[in-house]
């Protein structure tokens, strides 16, 4: 090869690979690019399936029903943040999270009713991709799952451990396990419709603002509520106010 | 303890005969100077003896006593988190325009019992980040519109839902900086509880003697959120496409509401 190939073949792998760093603006997200073709096809099927589906859920079923579902859903989840509380070694959260699966399950009719949070026993979710933050591992690059939506290469590495951990997906007939699942999908879809609105509606950027979103999500309920905050809150105009 | 008591035992001569005040204040504030304070403004109310001149006396100590303690800064943050927001939420309970989502009539409560609580240009300035500092105050100040409707909009949604909502303030959590610090609280109703915290910096002299300069809904800080978003306009075409891109959303969404 000649040199002027040579400088030719050098430009155009500086110019890819500026193109790469000007498609990967944040650090987070590496395979951004292929992350936000993902997310247009799960707003495709969210659009045309999923939140049509949650509409007609939340207009036919009265709310007592609604919440009925929520809570028997809830309940079972229950057992499965139980154990991770358990693993993160928080003694108090799985005594009251035992405390609550117990109440709830003979006295609120197998979790129908939400009778613990009335009695004021807090419910705390926890799920594996939690438990291995908690042990100090890293949330490593960002992933939009088709389907499943936003998560990260730790968090959806505990997703089948999550599955296997959610009592219903026990079950031996596999009618029941697939009607659970599809309650499952409905009941939190039909409980984010404000709320998907709602982003779409505050964002400039929808994809990079779910991103933000869910990450810093993760990172506040690994830390309980109160993450360290990295976030450089010195003002950019000491001048004035 | 002189500034805390002096207001009790004046508002005390309000109520009761004058007399049963001196005892009241003689057993309570015993030998303290505050006692012979109060002692001595009570004689001179006495033998001026004309009523609509010590109840004016009166009144004006309790009123001046009352703006101290309002203006002392000597409330505590999360005493006023929990003020402020049960204040918003019973204003909002007790008008039904407000939960239908009526946008001008939220924006009259944003303005008033919201903003004078909020340092909503350090909040705009921090989402903004560097480029803040290069933009015109004309720029900021459009900034600044466009990003408070924005919110305004998007959240007044939100308003429809508030039905028996009770806010819990939580703890502080100790050794927390004044100028930067949280107080995290959790909006209790039907459904889930909602995590709601506030970020603060001690203000003695300025609005209720804090101001919030970012919130936290269940789990996400607005800035940090908003600034990725920003960030990338401002990349693309400086801080008028930013502003720009705001009034264009703010636009499409009035259209839909």
């Amino acid at each position: 090869m000649s040199p002027r190939h040579l400088r030719a073949l050098g430009l155009a792998f500086s110019l890819a690979a500026m193109q790469c760093t000007a498609m990967a603006a944040d650090a987070r997200d590496p395979w951004e690019s292929m992350n936000r073709r993902v997310y247009a096809f799960n707003d495709v099927v969210d659009v045309t399936v999923v939140r049509p589906v949650a509409q007609v859920y939340d207009k036919v079923l009265p709310r007592f029903a609604r919440t009925g579902v929520h809570n028997f859903l809830g309940n079972l989840s229950d057992v499965w943040s139980m154990a991770n509380s358990a693993l993160q070694l928080k003694g108090q959260a799985t005594a009251e999270t035992l405390m609550r699966v117990s109440v709830n399950t003979f006295f609120g009719l197998a979790g129908v009713l939400d009778v613990a949070t009335e009695m004021g026993i807090e419910k705390r979710k926890e799920d594996f991709g939690q438990t291995l933050g908690y042990w100090g591992v890293p949330p490593g690059p960002y992933v939009v799952l088709p389907i499943l939506g936003p998560s990260t290469v730790r968090d959806g590495l505990a997703l089948p451990l999550d599955f296997k951990g959610d009592p219903g997906q026990n079950a031996s007939d596999p009618a029941t396990r697939n009607t659970l699942t599809v309650l499952r999908v409905t009941d939190l879809r039909a409980s984010l419709l404000k709320t998907v609105d709602t982003v779409k509606e505050a964002s400039l950027d929808p994809y990079s603002f779910v991103r933000d979103a869910y990450l810093q999500k993760r990172e506040n309920d690994i830390y309980d509520g109160n993450p360290p905050s990295d976030f450089d809150y010195a003002d950019p105009d000491l001048s004035g106010k | 303890m002189t500034a805390i008591r002096r207001p009790t035992s004046i508002t005390l001569t309000r109520i009761c005969p004058a007399n049963e005040v001196v005892t009241a204040a003689h057993t309570s504030i015993r030998e303290k100077p505050d006692f012979v304070f109060t002692f001595s403004v009570m004689k001179n109310s006495l033998s001026l003896a004309s009523w609509p001149r010590r109840l004016f006396l009166m009144l004006a100590l309790t009123s001046a006593a009352a703006l101290g303690v309002a203006h002392a800064a000597e409330e505590s943050a999360d005493a006023f988190i929990k003020r402020m927001s049960t204040e918003t939420l019973d204003t909002i309970k007790a008008d039904k325009a407000l939960r239908n989502g009526d946008v001008s009539k939220i924006i009259l409560l944003v303005d008033n019992k919201v903003m004078p609580n909020v340092n909503f240009k350090r909040m705009t300035a921090l989402a903004t980040g560097p480029a803040w500092r290069k933009a015109t105050p004309e720029q900021q100040k459009r900034l600044q519109d466009e990003f408070k409707l924005l919110l305004v909009r998007t959240y007044s949604g939100a308003l429809s839902q508030v039905s028996d909502q009770s806010v819990v303030v939580k703890p502080l959590r100790p050794g927390q900086d004044d100028k930067n610090l949280v107080v995290n609280t959790e909006v209790r109703g039907k459904g889930d509880p909602i995590q709601l915290d506030y970020r603060l910096e001690k203000t003695p002299g300025e609005g209720a003697g804090w101001m919030i300069f970012d919130l936290n809904v269940l789990g996400v800080w607005l800035i940090e959120n908003y600034r990725t978003q920003f960030t990338k306009e401002i990349n693309a075409g400086g801080i008028d496409a930013l502003i720009n891109s705001l009034s264009e959303r703010n636009k499409a969404n009035a259209q839909k509401s």
